[in-house]
């Protein structure tokens, strides 16, 4: 129980840490929109620094963008339209989770691909194994050097 | 046979993949504006803050639009060679002035020489925003039209400019005249 309290404490210190090490204060009073609004720098993409989110990064374009993003929420546009302004001046690249589209739907398949080729090889070299050692014999005939284990 | 066959093709498409990847700059962040019309501004000059440059300025015009930044050190490296495309004279060279202060702005034109028709002074970068500046510099090709034909990140290079933007130039303005 101990732990736990201690576990929350940390866990609420860190989902409590400002949007940004690099806004001075609050950018909203709301609690709501100020969640909103961190979630939001989390999700772009600095443009400049490219493994950072708008949220991590010193440099100026990720400052602008961040001001940008509090001036839309303030305004009342959406998330969905905030997203598409800046997609329209920066592209997909701006967005740390890319719109599935053709030329991005391999890059979504291939963890299901790639697990369904596992599957079928597993498949194939259970089923081969379970054979026998009639299978095998014939096998190390045809491919000598191809070992018996 | 296939055992042979199939991981030795999975390893080429793979090979094939990685080496595109070497051979791509992952900094050069393609721009979506490319074939669309410019974003318009209206902002003040590093010249003179009373006068305003804007877009509508240059409507049925192929222009080239630099942006640079006396805390841009590219953009000292790239200077030469706008000073000398604006001897050359093919095209205007508009410059936006992105993020800076106007005083170093335009000591840096006096000291260094000015190439451009005009700067637009775009000191909260809003501007750049728009036109989905992520750096300095960045060169813009705009044609007659108001469309963005071509972005180039990078200091401007004679090689760049001869095999990039002149051939852009005289087709826009082949399709402007016929």
């Amino acid at each position: 129980m101990k732990h736990f309290a201690v576990g929350l404490v940390i866990a609420l210190l860190v989902v409590m840490q400002p949007a940004s090490a690099f806004d001075s204060e609050l950018a909203f009073q709301d609690p709501a929109m100020q969640e909103r609004y961190e979630n939001m720098t989390r999700l772009l993409r600095c443009p400049m620094c490219q493994n950072q989110a708008i949220a991590d990064s010193p440099v100026g374009v990720a400052a602008d963008l961040r001001r940008e993003l509090r001036e839309q929420m303030a305004a009342g546009r959406t998330d969905l339209e905030i997203m598409d302004f800046m997609t329209a001046r920066y592209g997909d690249f701006i967005l740390y989770n890319p719109p599935v589209k053709p030329k991005t739907w391999l890059l979504w398949a291939a963890p299901v691909l790639l697990l369904l080729i596992g599957l079928v090889s597993a498949a194939v070299v259970i089923m081969r194994r379970s054979k026998g050692e009639m299978d095998d014999a014939a096998d190390d005939t045809s491919n000598p050097g191809a070992g018996t284990a | 046979m296939w055992r042979y066959i199939l991981p030795g093709a999975v390893f080429l498409v793979l090979v094939g993949f990685l080496g595109a990847g070497l051979f791509r700059d992952p900094t050069l962040v393609p721009s979506p504006l490319i074939g669309k019309p410019a974003p318009a501004f209206s902002l003040p000059k590093v010249e003179n803050a009373a006068e305003t440059i804007s877009l509508e300025q240059y409507k049925g015009r192929v222009f080239v639009l630099n942006v640079w930044g006396t805390w841009c050190v590219a953009c000292r490296q790239e200077h030469e060679m706008l000073l000398a495309i604006a001897r050359e004279g093919v095209v205007p060279l508009v410059g936006l002035n992105w993020k800076d202060d106007r005083t170093q702005a335009q000591a840096w034109l006096a000291q260094l020489g000015n190439p451009y028709d005009a700067s637009a002074f775009d000191e909260e970068g809003r501007v750049g925003i728009d036109w989905g500046v992520y750096g300095a510099p960045e060169t813009f090709l705009v044609d007659g039209n108001g469309q963005v034909l071509f972005k180039y990140i990078s200091p401007m290079t004679r090689e760049v400019w001869e095999k990039e933007f002149l051939p852009r130039i005289q087709t826009a303005r082949q399709g402007a005249t016929s």
